[in-house]
């Protein structure tokens, strides 16, 4: 029932599985539907193909019950680019089997599946299964599990279904995430379900900008704050908003901007839920009173989303996939890439779901109705959240002064003392440009909600609020630890794990196969980073001994540390990286190695 | 503090008692689950987290030094790892550590390997040139940007005259090639002139060390000079840049310039402005005295219509030695791509 991440059920012995079938299908037919790279847009106006809305995210849904979706143990996938109309304005679209967002694939563990991915574009695609733990050489990254899908080509995917689940897929070439090549995955269990629902609806969310995303990264290299139009003013500092003129004459000497909360904001971005903006409104249906199961997805590139909905609570029953001990709150932050499973219990009324964008530039929206054509209203966005000393990581100190009596200790002062770039802090960062800061004190803030949720007045989920319905696989002490800076600058717009961008990396981090290490992730920027380690579900060191929540992505909060026991049972490469698409793109991915031990050797 | 740990113990107990829609499929595993009771409400909870001092003075909310008052303290409030102290919330004290809770051993990490697994299944070229363009792809992009920081018209009584300054560069994080140019004349003749061409690389996080050569091409000089300087941003937010040149009559020559944009709102901002030309000798060909041979400071309004299109207003005054004082009012857009 609770299979996944180290249960030894899992077929994982390479040797057993079948290789990648690369059949080069370089049909006359898809030449003509080759545009050039340039050409993409122009090609989007001109209706390529009428557009298909795949029938898990009509505007008007009625849950997953009866759709016709994706399953089977043979499955045809073919990327391909639409037009897509959102709110209104007609834009450009990655597309799979024609329709955009992508097809639902609903596969059931224990099932094996092919999935024959065939390439339409004019440049190399790829689809990773994110969170399905599949074996390496399936695992969909160029460059780390395979060659990648040429223009043109077919490459079949073949693995055993290992785990059930909320899970989703989405390019690992370029930027093509950003253009929408994403869809969800559903896998129900082998047996019969533990959480009972009688309706089930998939929310992804997303972000979409009509800037091609390579301009998007281009304009963050030109001028790291391009997309914020949420900096403090001399209007607002009169008007007496944001921080005081002393704080803000502190923060310029550190030359640190506390309203960098998002890289690229409503200013470009519109957000969606399952490819509808709020002004299309997607709508899922209930009858009331019924139990129904939200699958949240956050398949965005750059936001993560505070979802609520007003009137109703949320009871969380898995994280990432993973089932855990229903814990019901108001609000929940989801970072990008994770996945929560929620059961609301709605009324005969109906109700807004609201995904605000974390930086509050923008919201996705949706409407949770017993009839269509019914409404509720939409909570204005609340003010922007503005960083504090403990998101530079100065967090023991400000610590210190929420709690009371601690002899010895002023505060007040300390933060300035200390150095933002002090390498005594870290000795094992390099000194280079991509490090600008280095957090002083940091700390782990599993038990804080997340960045802007604090003073929300109501329940919102925090990480420790995570406890595995089951006993953890493996319970075994870590024989070791690691621990791993998440470094970066936003002047230069650089990103990297411990201060070297991928492409100067030289080695992976390498793992021997079977063992368990304490991964401490240390975060020295004044970002939030969501950080997906691929192959394996890691188990976060928050207290809960043998019930840890065992999770593929954890947000590490900025000036924050995470701490994730993980054992290595993957053998192969794996990519590891801050999913943040442009943060990864600017090189904050490295990748890890897991081999048998005594097995290194130059190959 | 342990009483504090204490107190909040129960709060994962209580979460294992609330499980609407959830059938359970296994045997509890733990004792804390065999007798599952009503959900204790959720009030007596938030008293046990005393840890909020009640007053918290706005300065030091705003910094985040006191944790949260509207938010119902449900869960421990964050306390900074403490050497010696095991947090260990969901168990009684007593209990033997299990699981994440155990402390890690120190074993020595393997040795990287020397091979890329993929090249098992895949043609192994194949899987080299994938590698390369992902490592390319992921952090060694080269991109561009050209500027102009000033290209106005300024006028000032009867004798109205152009001025720019831009700075363009290409290339990845560290290395570039900066292209630099500035001048300033009247509508019919460009009195100075000068473009230079520099290798730039980063030697920090904020600032690019530069070297190369410095072209005049204006009506007043065509001298050329080997440059050295640095640019990038000081505290304070401050846009600075300071250079050498050494002519190649071997005149020594500085020159300092710093701006900084205030923002009076979201797309309306204010740049004072400041350069200063030095020179180590008077070099009269070139009507340039020795020590500081020409000051400019400036204010100017611009507003974003894009970040990258930006008119704006503002006055110049300048000081050139020899030649007297006087103040502009000046007309231009500032913009890049």
């Amino acid at each position: 029932m609770f299979r996944g991440g180290a249960s030894p059920s899992r077929a994982r012995d390479v040797t057993h599985l079948a290789s990648g079938r690369r059949d080069a299908q370089m049909s006359a037919m898809t030449s003509p539907l080759r545009p050039s790279r340039r050409g993409l847009l122009r090609h989007a106006g001109l209706g390529l193909t009428a557009i298909a809305v795949p029938g898990w995210a009509q505007r008007v849904s009625s849950g997953l019950a009866g759709r016709p979706t994706l399953a089977g143990p043979d499955i045809a996938l073919t990327v391909d680019h639409v037009p897509a109309t959102i709110d209104g304005r007609t834009g450009h679209a990655i597309s799979v089997n024609g329709s955009w967002p992508a097809p639902l694939l609903r596969l059931r563990e224990g099932q094996r599946t092919r999935l024959a991915v065939t390439n339409r574009l004019a440049e190399p695609t790829s689809i990773h299964w994110h969170g399905l733990l599949v074996p390496f050489q399936m695992d969909g990254v160029p460059g780390i599990s395979f060659p990648g899908i040429a223009p043109g080509e077919t490459f079949t995917y073949e693995f055993p279904v290992v785990q059930s689940g909320t899970y989703w897929y989405h390019s690992h070439s370029g930027l093509q995430e950003q253009m929408g090549h994403y869809g969800p995955i559903v896998v129900d269990p082998a047996g019969p379900e533990t959480v009972a629902a009688e309706r089930e609806h998939v929310v992804v969310l997303s972000d979409h900008s009509p800037l091609h995303p390579h301009r998007i990264f281009t304009k963050l290299k030109q001028q790291g704050g391009y997309f914020n139009y949420q900096k403090q003013t001399l209007a607002g500092l009169i008007a007496g908003r944001d921080q005081s003129a002393a704080e803000r004459r502190d923060w310029g000497r550190m030359r640190m901007d506390p309203t960098d909360v998002s890289d690229v904001t409503g200013a470009t971005y519109t957000y969606l839920v399952n490819g509808h903006g709020p002004q299309d409104d997607w709508t899922a249906l209930f009858a009331p009173g019924e139990r129904v199961r939200l699958r949240v997805i956050n398949a965005a590139a750059m936001t993560n989303f505070n979802l609520r909905i007003p009137g109703l609570a949320l009871t969380v029953v898995q994280a990432d996939g993973q089932y855990v001990r229903p814990v019901t709150v108001d609000e929940l932050q989801i970072a990008v890439a994770e996945t929560y499973d929620l059961i609301v219990t709605p009324e005969d009324r109906a109700y807004t779901l609201v995904a605000e964008a974390w930086d509050r530039s923008g919201m996705a929206r949706a409407t949770l109705t017993p009839r269509p054509g019914l409404t509720a209203a939409v909570p204005p966005l609340r003010a922007r959240p503005l960083a504090t000393m403990r998101d530079m990581g100065m967090g023991a100190m400000s610590g210190m002064a929420a709690m009371p009596d601690m002899p010895g200790m002023t505060h007040d002062a300390a933060p300035m003392q200390h150095g933002m770039r002090d390498f005594a802090t870290a000795p094992e960062l390099p000194r280079t440009p991509a490090v600008q800061t280095i957090a002083p004190m940091p700390t782990d803030r599993t038990g804080e909600p997340p960045q802007g949720l604090a003073d929300t007045g109501h329940r919102v989920l925090v990480y420790r609020d995570l406890v595995a319905l089951a006993a953890n696989p493996d319970t075994r002490a870590p024989s070791r630890q690691l621990r791993i800076h998440l470094t970066g600058n936003m002047e230069r717009y650089m990103w990297a794990f411990d201060g070297v961008k991928l492409n100067a990396v030289t080695a992976p981090i390498p793992f021997r196969q079977g063992e368990r290490v304490r991964v401490t992730l240390v975060n020295d920027t004044m970002m939030a980073h969501p950080i997906h380690l691929h192959g394996h579900f890691f188990e976060l060191v928050t207290g809960h001994g043998d019930h840890a929540p065992r999770k593929h992505t954890v947000n590490v909060a900025p000036g924050g540390t995470v701490t994730f026991d993980l054992t290595a049972d993957a053998f192969g490469d794996w990519a590891f990286h801050c999913h943040l698409l442009y943060h990864m793109h600017a090189g904050m991915m490295q990748v890890v190695s897991v081999r048998p031990d005594g097995a290194v050797a130059g190959a | 503090m342990i009483a504090l740990a204490l107190l909040l113990a129960p709060v994962a107990q209580m979460q294992m008692h609330d499980m609407p829609g959830m059938t359970m499929p296994m045997p509890p595993a733990r004792p804390a689950r065999a007798k599952p009771k009503p959900r204790p409400k959720a009030a007596p909870l938030h008293k046990a987290a005393p840890a909020t001092p009640a007053p918290c003075p706005p300065e030091h909310a705003a910094m985040g030094h006191c944790a949260a008052a509207g938010q119902p303290p449900r869960i421990a409030p964050a306390m900074p790892d403490m050497p010696g102290m095991a947090m260990a919330p969901a168990k009684p004290a007593a209990a033997a550590t299990i699981g994440t809770d155990q402390p890690a051993g120190d074993a020595p990490p393997p040795a990287p390997p020397g091979d890329r697994a993929a090249a098992r299944f895949y043609d192994p070229a194949a899987m080299a040139a994938a590698d390369r363009q992902m490592r390319r792809d992921h952090g060694g992009m080269r991109f561009g940007q050209v500027m102009f920081d000033l290209a106005e018209v300024q006028i000032r009584d009867g004798r109205d005259g152009l001025r720019w300054d831009g700075e363009g560069w290409f290339g990845g994080d560290r290395d570039r090639l900066v292209v630099k140019s500035e001048g300033d004349g009247r509508i019919d003749r460009i009195d100075r002139a000068e473009v230079q061409a520099l290798y730039s690389r980063a030697i920090g996080p904020y600032f690019d060390l530069q070297a190369g050569l410095r072209q005049d091409v204006g009506a007043a000089s065509r001298r050329s000079y080997a440059t050295i300087g640095v640019e990038g941003l000081a505290p304070y937010w401050f846009q600075v840049e300071g250079a050498l040149f050494l002519s190649d009559r071997g005149d020594l020559l500085g020159r300092v310039q710093a701006y900084t944009d205030q923002r009076i709102t979201q797309r309306l901002i204010l740049q004072p402005r400041v350069e200063l030309n030095l020179a180590a000798q008077a070099v009269p060909q070139d009507e340039i005295a020795a020590g500081l041979s020409q000051a400019e400071a400036g204010v100017r309004l611009r507003y974003e219509i894009r970040r990258e299109f930006a008119p704006y207003a503002g006055i110049s005054w300048e000081h050139r030695r020899g030649d007297g004082d006087g103040a502009a009012l000046v007309l231009g857009v500032r913009s890049w791509f």
